[in-house]
């Protein structure tokens, strides 16, 4: 129980914190903000009043304490650029990025999973050294580049996938996983590449163990010491590394979403530091905030779920 | 165990099968980019699309891929280009934007000015109704322009309308506006839109008597237009029934779209994009009213003496920068006055420096600089193609021994300390057109709030002020004029280049025309069989 209780305390202290860094960031920042939404050739007069409705005319703690205010009362305020409220366009967009973040983690655990396995077990062999191979070039490709390729060849040569876009759910269930595919594999292919790398190494460790040696010994099928023993082992360092996945999609992938033209969290993130649009960016870095928290709370569970000797004394 | 194995390898396979499934169903995506006309290429204005190919077909929808979301669309309260270029479509004004440079009745059927220049008085067409089926009547006009101009007891939208000081209405279709003081720009401002009285919800559904309306907008993916089936002007009814903007951030991957037949028009292409693109699609070039300028401070030493900016403009040689970095897709300018401004653009400016080091390290001498001098140069750091540019010309004046360093800053930085309050010694910018060349030219003169250039000539000020008061036109073309030969004397700055607007098209889609103001008209534009 204390342990929760704990963790609820980093979990506010830590968002407490978040928010005043990125306030703070947008104060330093130079230039006027009203200027920079309006551009070269504004009026003097349409600067002036906007800079009247963006509160910029009051003193930068009386604008944070408001702002916190607000926020808690469940009011994250209206976009500048695009005179909506924030919680509406966040909620607009995260089916996107949702889909999309589930998308690529089952790709990734569906092939990352039983390719480590089996290139553990066939170590040495031609197939896992070509494999390693493959994901030696998983890891260090760049993923717009990927993404490119994966146009050209499904896209614009085989005409399979579109090329660019979102279709909603609720449109058309087959077009929206058509829409999805391609960025989920540009977005999958690296994860796939790490968790087998990583799901390889700790195996191969893991098989050296004492209590393999042990198993072995009392006479247990080979593949039962590898799924049982030596897999539940191996998992620790997978998840962790899943999970750090699993933070970087649902912030948003801002090179994909933006090369797959998808209305997602990452591309309004982009935009909206591009526009100085200080409630739009507080209120994503917020819940970019929340969502890596949150992971990293769940993982620790998962540990203990997996592994009950860990004790998870701090 | 074999059936954890079995399991797995059945997950695999089913997924791929999936994928191949997924992507059987729907026929949208098959080839249909069967593209029979001819890739036209003009320089300029082309109208030459339309004697290239094929029967023009009724109907048919253009999917445009744009790299910006629209910034608000409300037509008033929008400030972005590209906003712009796509509101046309849904707006329309007393007057429209033509070709070259000239004014096209719209709305307005016919005007009048008094003798003193004063009074304007415009007749309207009759029978044009907004989108909501509203009549548009003068009533309409004045709750446009008064909103503008601040008349309504609010703050004024626009500066361009701060000379009215009255609008009267004395029938359905007759609006007069009395002028303050003698303004010759203001016959441009009016190609604003007119917007229907009393509506207050342009920001959201937007409302206009253009030739196409506003059917969806969804943030961050498409903003679809409509034909208006009502439109007033039958000569020039809209043929296309839809015309779908995509919100597309990566440039590359339009090209690939294009490619693919996703979508069917990129109005900013690359050269490089074109060259990917190849064979069997419409490119249209020409320049878009931009002038790309290497600005000098002239208020600071050295290069407050005229000696000094003269010989930084006979040692850069502009066709260089031309061929290397926009890779020859631009015209070469003398003055800020873009050839796209045809009425207006003063010819034969563009080589008044012939590139020359032996003159410029003489008048260096004459200046008293024989041995050179550091310049700063400071570049906004989000705009590749101007530090592409600045690095040529840094290794162009090392020649006459002018050591530039350039200072690349953050756009916000640039506007604040460069645009704003003029604490630079030379940038590079490019400055966007206007219709009316007061707009472009007026940047220079001594009290102009935002004149960072700190040119200040009494020549030049008599000339462009007394061409903002002259009513006759031929005489205000020659004021301006004379005004451009002023700042190429001087050398208040180093005009380089209108970079080209490249737009590419599939190939059976003709019709395109460039204008001096960012436009898209869909409304000429058609496909072929």
């Amino acid at each position: 129980m204390r342990f929760y209780i704990r963790k609820l305390v980093a979990f506010v202290s830590t968002l407490i914190l978040v928010s005043v860094i990125t306030f703070l960031v947008f104060q330093i920042l130079p230039g006027d903000p009203a200027q920079i939404i309006l551009g070269v050739d504004a009026d003097p007069q349409q600067i002036a009043a906007l800079r009247e409705t963006m509160g910029l005319d009051r003193s930068a703690g009386e604008r944070y304490l408001t702002w916190i205010k607000d926020t808690l009362s469940g009011d994250f305020g209206t976009s500048i650029r695009y005179h909506r409220p924030v919680a509406d366009m966040l909620v607009e967009r995260l089916p996107v990025t949702l889909s999309l973040a589930l998308f690529s983690l089952g790709l990734t655990l569906l092939v990352g999973l039983p390719l480590g396995i089996y290139i553990a077990r066939k170590d040495g062999k031609l197939s896992a050294l070509l494999l390693s191979l493959f994901t030696q070039l998983g890891v260090s490709i760049p993923s717009f580049w990927l993404a490119f390729i994966l146009i050209l060849l499904f896209s614009v040569t085989l005409k399979l996938f579109p090329t660019y876009g979102y279709t909603p759910w609720s449109e058309d269930p087959i077009g929206a996983i058509k829409s999805l595919f391609l960025p989920s594999l540009a977005l999958a292919i690296p994860g796939i590449a790490v968790v087998i790398r990583y799901l390889r190494n700790t195996l191969l460790d893991q098989s050296r163990m004492d209590y393999v040696r042990t198993a072995r010994s009392k006479g247990q099928h080979e593949q039962g010491i590898m799924y049982r023993h030596i897999l539940r082992n191996a998992l620790i360092p997978v998840i962790t590394i899943v999970g750090l996945l699993i933070a970087d999609t649902l912030g948003g992938s801002i090179v994909v979403e933006n090369v797959f033209a998808l209305p997602g969290i990452g591309s309004l993130l982009v935009t909206s530091i591009g526009t100085r649009d200080l409630p739009l960016v507080q209120t994503m870095v917020l819940y970019i905030a929340i969502i890596v928290v949150s992971i990293n709370f769940i993982i620790d569970i998962l540990y203990k779920v997996i592994d009950p000797r860990i004790r998870l004394k701090r | 165990m074999t059936t954890f194995r079995k399991k797995f390898a059945l997950g695999i396979s089913t997924l791929s099968i999936l994928a191949i499934i997924i992507s059987g169903c729907g026929s949208n995506t098959g080839s249909t980019n069967t593209s029979n006309g001819a890739s036209a290429e003009s320089q300029t204005n082309t109208d030459q699309a339309q004697n290239t190919a094929g029967q023009a077909k009724a109907g048919g929808a253009v999917r445009v891929a744009m790299t910006t979301e629209p910034d608000n669309l409300d037509p008033y309260l929008s400030a972005a280009t590209d906003t712009q270029s796509m509101m046309d479509n849904v707006f329309d004004g007393l007057f429209e934007a033509g070709e070259n440079s000239d004014l096209i009745p719209a709305i307005a059927s016919s005007y009048q000015v008094s003798d003193d220049g004063l009074t304007y008085t415009f007749t309207l067409k009759q029978g044009i109704v907004f989108h909501d089926g509203s009549e548009l009547t003068a009533e309409d006009v004045y709750y446009s322009y008064a909103k503008l101009s601040g008349l309504n007891g609010q703050e004024p939208l626009s500066s361009k309308f701060s000379s009215i000081a009255s609008i009267d209405t004395p029938d359905d279709y007759t609006v007069v506006i009395q002028l303050k003081d003698k303004d010759a720009a203001f016959l441009a401002a009016n190609i604003v839109a007119i917007v229907p009285k009393d509506y207050e919800q342009q920001s959201e559904q937007p409302i206009g008597a253009g030739p196409y309306k506003l059917a969806e907008y969804k943030p961050g993916q498409q903003l679809v237009l409509e034909k208006n089936e009502n439109f007033y002007d039958k000569e020039h009814a809209p043929v296309l029934d839809k015309v779908e903007f995509k919100i597309m951030p990566d440039s590359n991957s339009a090209v690939l779209a294009l490619q693919s037949g996703d979508i069917d028009m990129i109005p900013g292409i690359t050269a490089q994009g074109v060259l990917q693109l190849g064979d069997g699609y419409t490119v249209v070039s020409g320049p878009q009213n931009m002038v790309q300028l290497m600005a000098l401070n002239n208020s600071v030493k050295p290069l407050n003496d005229v000696k000094v900016r003269q010989a930084i403009n006979y040692a850069i040689d502009k066709d260089v920068i031309i061929q290397t970095v926009a890779e020859g897709n631009g015209t070469k300018l003398g003055s800020n006055m873009s050839p796209a401004m045809k009425m207006y653009f003063q010819d034969g400016l563009e080589d008044y420096y012939t590139p020359s080091i032996d003159k410029a390290k003489q008048l260096l001498k004459e200046a008293g600089y024989e041995n050179g001098f550091d310049l700063t140069l400071t570049v906004p750091s989000n705009y590749q193609f101007h530090v592409d540019t600045a690095q040529v010309i840094a290794d162009q004046l090392k020649n006459v021994g002018i050591k530039v360093t350039i200072k690349q800053v953050e756009w916000s930085s640039w506007l604040e300390d460069v645009y704003n309050n003029a604490k630079y010694e030379a940038t590079i910018v490019g400055l966007t057109g206007k219709l009316d060349p007061h707009e472009v030219l007026g940047r220079y003169e001594t009290n102009y709030a935002k004149n960072f250039f700190k040119f200040s000539n009494s020549d030049f000020d008599k000339l462009v002020n007394q061409g903002k008061t002259e009513i006759d036109e031929v005489k205000r073309v020659d004021l301006y004029k004379q005004a451009q030969t002023v700042l190429t004397e001087q050398a208040v700055a180093v005009y380089i280049m209108d970079p080209s607007r490249t737009v590419a098209m599939k190939g059976n889609l003709q019709g395109f025309k460039m204008y001096p103001v960012q436009k898209y008209n869909f409304a000429e534009m058609y496909y072929t069989e």
